[in-house]
């Protein structure tokens, strides 16, 4: 059976009640065997598989999945990284064969502009908003309406 | 107590909902006092035809009745009986009827609760609310119908995934739910008010509690559910930004700050349009995220049945409810009146602060979920937005959260000056300052360095909060004790909120700290991870009731002292062909052991077993924090002033005008 | 609220109010926009034509990668020279026994060589294993490599088979499926690039 067709039947034959977290396939212990031998570039591997997205599953990283292909692609990462590659070739060469969609973080583009810039235009919306609002309210505070009907009772008094 | 009876109750269920939706309306309309008094019994009528619905499908599930497909489709014969009970809101069918059930437990609780609410405004809240709910019900008896008959009925069903048959998942909709579906109540005030053209600080004040209640069972489904993930799936993994994960954080964030700004309504009539449009925005954000995930639009790992021709009925409702309040919103908001005033520092300037940060972070959330279907809609590509991109662009965005989160409450209405509150702070910098230099010496990273730094900021000004209010060391400690006796509830809530998100953020930032170490051992073999030595002392198979296990025994000792004996084990399940990972957990309320096992390898005479051990510090507190912020909500519901001291409206003007 | 205190608006006020309105009328205008997105999501997943899940590897108008394949049976296997060295499009379909799909595209495959040759690569999979289903279910496949890694698919940018390329002379992929061939819209986009390269 087609992998990705394997995740989605298992994940339709799981009727997970509506916003449980977290993945419903279960973990498979990884072979330690397919760790690198030197724990720094062990921890480069991981902190490389991390960005790059389990292409059959949803939203899990190569590190996390038990796919076979994720499996494949660590043991693809870790012979790059043993070979002496930086975690920039070894995503690039990701990204040659399978595009943007591997990586989990998508590089900066015209395309993906908007979701990067974000954080900063909603951050500059908010307080330009607030500050027009501030601005543009009188110094003065106007009457309330228990201060207005106790006005029109005098004017209407003299 | 059969599925007909079922079906039946539901149909009247949602006659009853269009009855309270229109003739409440038409009442309020036309001050008809007659047709406005009917809305509360309505509301009841339609609670119990709902419950009478919902408990023919629970009888169906005790009982067995395979005739019923859903029931045929998510229970067996040999499933335990509580899991026969809650796997009634484990699919779709019955999660949709759950959710109808808590709106109309809303509806009526409004009709119980708010007595003291003008008849106008509680007959237009109670038809927005029973709007909603005929929408639900229609679309349960049209689309998702889950008293559906199979014939002939097979003898047993299909049975529930093993890894869904757990306590924590038993009960994370219901709660999750709650969450949700609460936010209706502020969205219909909200609705009634734009209705009415009148937002006051008595709205303000029956809006809040309204608004607490809800977060805090939406702060506890989302803790609920992560913690499932934490022990179920056996990775030491909580939290995904799994688009459905989003969908439940989404409108937490907006909650948040509705809770936050419909404070500054009640205090000082301001923020008023904001506020409507955070309501509205809420329950919308509430509806669309767990609906979007049914139609399948959003890539998820968690499946429901995904079904376009059902989403076209949901986005349907979907434009009905959010698109008809938006326009009632864009047409009668401009009429609202412009509120008190206050200077740019000052308790609702922090209000105005906090409610940028959350609705930015909010943005950021939403964005980052939605970016893929529009890319791929509207260009042709695919892209992924997963964790490392919600790591980097959220914590930046909540660090001034937590700083703003400290002085913020301390801050007077209307005008302030920063630096006496500052200067009152001193105690709580410095316990910061030094909890900087804790970090700096034992945590890596930036980003965890300053969230755990302004965690503990967060913890200990909020303490401070709480100790100036009541002269703490000022005044002689009687006196002090006088004062925490009188000082508002809804005081000592809100700072233990404050506590509970920096005692979560203590955990998050802890938690980036983890290690793990995947080995593969004899029995007998000792490990080393954290300064503890784990040891795998044996392995043994015991039958299950339906699976065989694996049953490893560790024993872990730090400095030559036993901690715990765990026992993780490997499920294998006869039928399904499917095997689950047991996870052990060992805790001492500071740190988490975390053991698993794997597979087997080598000759059976001396095989090797792969383990994954992982050490959590602070994980407990993840959860542990979420708790403190709910019970936070609770403690400022109990506030008398919250339920009873609702005020007497002020007179309309324009009728003082007429004498 | 009360307008007798009030003034008649000027020009200015009278444009603020405006501006106003407008403000409100954006929770809507976003919502409206996002509605209708979605609106044409459902309906493309409906049709077939729109699907959130799909991977689509940047494959397409790229000479085929450096690899060279495994017997499956002696002589059979294959290289990239192979590819390019052909004056006639091939289409590469990557296949394995344990998968379904593979097995259900099979007929369709069937009649499809008789168009264009088709060379296969048995994905994962064990000789004796592929062998057995191509004795079954009959063999499309002119050539045919072994790929029992996993490792050529991955430099092909394959994520779970069936799934299949097709190669113009010269050795450029001009056409890639990640779905099985026997669906109509797979075909008829598989026709319109076979007639483009006047095949």
């Amino acid at each position: 059976m087609n992998l990705g067709s394997l995740c989605r039947r298992i994940a339709m034959a799981l009727f997970v009640a509506a916003c449980a977290a977290g993945p419903v396939v279960a973990f498979a212990v990884d072979d330690p065997s397919e760790m690198l031998p030197d724990p720094k570039q062990e921890a480069r591997a991981e902190a490389i598989g991390a960005q790059l997205r389990c292409l059959v599953c949803q939203n899990e990283s190569i590190e996390d999945s038990s796919a076979g292909l994720a499996r494949d692609l660590r043991k693809v990462v870790r012979e790059h990284v043993a070979s002496g590659e930086s975690n920039r070739q070894v995503i690039d060469w990701m990204v040659a064969r399978y595009g943007n969609f591997i990586r989990l973080s998508p590089p900066v583009t015209a395309a993906t502009l908007l979701l990067w810039g974000m954080p900063v235009l909603a951050l500059l919306i908010g307080l330009a908003a607030a500050f027009l609002v501030f601005r543009r309210r009188p110094q003065v505070a106007p009457l309330s309406d228990a201060e207005r009907v106790r006005l029109d009772e005098l004017t209407r008094g003299s | 107590m059969s599925p007909e009876l079922g079906r039946f109750a539901l149909s009247l269920a949602c006659v009853f909902a269009l009855a309270q939706t229109i003739l409440p309306l038409i009442g309020a309309q036309r001050r008809d006092r007659r047709l406005m008094t009917l809305a509360p019994g309505l509301a009841l009528g339609q609670l119990v035809a709902l419950a009478a619905s919902f408990l023919c499908l629970v009888n169906a599930a005790i009982t067995n009745d395979f005739s019923v497909s859903n029931i045929l489709e998510n229970s067996a014969v040999a499933k335990p009986l509580l899991y026969k009970i809650t796997g009634v809101w484990g699919n779709h069918e019955g999660s949709i009827l759950l959710w109808a059930m808590i709106l109309g437990i809303c509806g009526a609780a409004v009709a119980a609760f708010g007595r003291n609410l003008p008849s106008a405004l509680k007959a237009r809240v109670l038809a927005v609310l029973g709007g909603v709910a005929a929408g639900f019900e229609l679309f349960c008896l049209t689309t998702s119908d889950p008293f559906d008959r199979v014939w002939p009925a097979p003898l047993d069903g299909q049975g529930m995934n093993p890894l869904l048959q757990d306590p924590g998942l038993a009960f994370h909709p219901p709660i999750l739910y709650t969450g949700y579906v609460g936010f209706a109540v502020p969205f219909a005030f909200a609705i009634a008010a734009l209705i009415e053209g009148r937002v006051d600080a008595a709205w303000g004040r029956w809006v809040r509690p309204w608004a607490v209640a809800a977060w805090a069972f939406l702060t506890c489904g989302i803790a609920l559910g992560s913690w499932w993930s934490y022990y179920v799936l056996g990775w030491g993994g909580y939290w995904f930004w799994d688009p459905v994960e989003n969908a439940s954080l989404i409108p937490w964030l907006s909650g948040t700050a509705l809770m936050h700004s419909a404070v500054v309504v009640e205090k000082r009539e301001a923020l008023k349009i904001w506020t409507v449009l955070l309501a509205i925005g809420t329950f919308s954000f509430s509806l669309s995220g767990t609906f979007l995930v049914r139609s399948g639009i959003l890539n998820s790992v968690h499946a429901f049945a995904q079904d376009p021709a059902r989403g076209i009925f949901i986005l349907g409702l979907l434009g009905l409810v959010i698109g008809g309040s938006l326009v009632l919103f864009a047409w009668r908001a401009p009429a609202l009146t412009a509120g008190g005033l206050f200077a740019p520092v000052s308790r609702e300037g922090a209000l105005v602060l906090n409610n940028i940060l959350l609705c930015s972070l909010c943005a950021v959330v939403l964005t980052g979920t939605m970016y893929p279907p529009f890319m791929s809609l509207l260009f042709g590509k695919t892209i992924s937005v997963g964790k490392p991109f919600f790591d980097a662009a959220t914590i930046p965005l909540a660090i001034p959260l937590f700083a703003f989160m400290g002085f913020g409450p301390m801050l007077p209405w209307k005008r302030a000056q920063l630096w006496p509150v500052l200067r009152r702070l001193w105690v709580a910098a410095l316990i910061t300052l030094v909890a900087f230099g804790i970090n700096l010496w034992g945590l890596s990273g930036v980003l965890p360095v300053l969230c755990a730094t302004f965690a503990v900021w967060v913890i200990a000004s909020s303490a401070t909060d709480i100790a100036s209010r009541i002269a703490l060391f000022r005044v002689p400690l009687s006196q002090s004790l006088q004062r925490a006796r009188s000082l508002p509830r809804s005081a000592f809530g809100a700072a233990l909120a404050h506590a509970g998100v920096g005692v979560t953020v203590l955990g998050l930032a802890a938690m980036s700290q983890a290690q793990h170490r995947i080995v593969e051992v004899h029995v007998g073999q000792t490990e080393r991870l954290a300064g503890y030595d784990w040891t795998l002392t044996g392995v043994k198979t015991e039958p299950g009731p339906n699976y065989t296990a694996m049953v490893a025994t560790i024993e872990i000792r730090h400095n030559g002292h036993i901690v715990t004996v765990m026992h993780p084990s490997k499920r294998s399940f006869n039928s399904q062909n499917q095997t689950t990972t047991e996870v052990s957990i060992h805790t001492n309320g500071l740190s988490d052991l975390y053991g698993v096992i794997g597979d087997r390898h080598g000759p059976a005479a001396n095989p090797t077993y792969v383990l994954r051990l992982h050490y959590n510090p602070l994980a407990p507190w993840m959860w542990f924090g979420a708790l403190i912020m709910a019970m936070g909500g609770a403690l400022s519901l109990s506030d008398r002033r919250m339920r009873v001291g609702a005020p007497r409206r002020a007179p309309l003007p324009d009728a003082v005008a007429a004498e | 609220m009360s307008d007798e205190l009030a003034s008649r608006p000027s020009a200015d006020e009278r444009r603020a109010v405006t501006r106003r309105r407008l403000m409100m009328g954006l929770p809507l205008a976003g919502a409206g926009v996002c509605g209708i997105a979605f609106w044409k999501m459902l309906a493309g997943m409906q049709s077939g034509s729109f699907n959130p899940h799909d991977i689509n590897a940047p494959v397409t108008g790229r000479p085929v990668p450096v690899f060279t394949l495994a017997d499956q049976t002696p002589g059979t296997g294959f290289s990239a020279e192979d590819l390019r060295a052909l004056s006639k499009p091939v289409l590469i379909n990557f296949f394995a026994s344990w998968c379904i799909p593979c097995i259900a595209e099979m007929q369709a495959l069937l009649s499809l060589q008789k168009r264009l040759p088709i060379w296969g690569v048995a994905y994962k999979d064990k000789p004796e294993n592929a062998a057995g289903l191509l004795k079954h279910a009959g063999n499309p496949y002119a050539r045919i490599g072994s790929d029992r890694e996993g490792r050529v698919a991955i430099d092909w940018g394959v994520s779970g088979v069936p799934e299949s390329f097709l190669i113009a002379p010269g050795g450029t992929i001009v056409w890639h499926s990640a779905a099985g061939l026997d669906g109509d819209e797979v075909m008829a986009g598989l026709d319109n690039v076979l007639k483009r390269i006047g095949a």
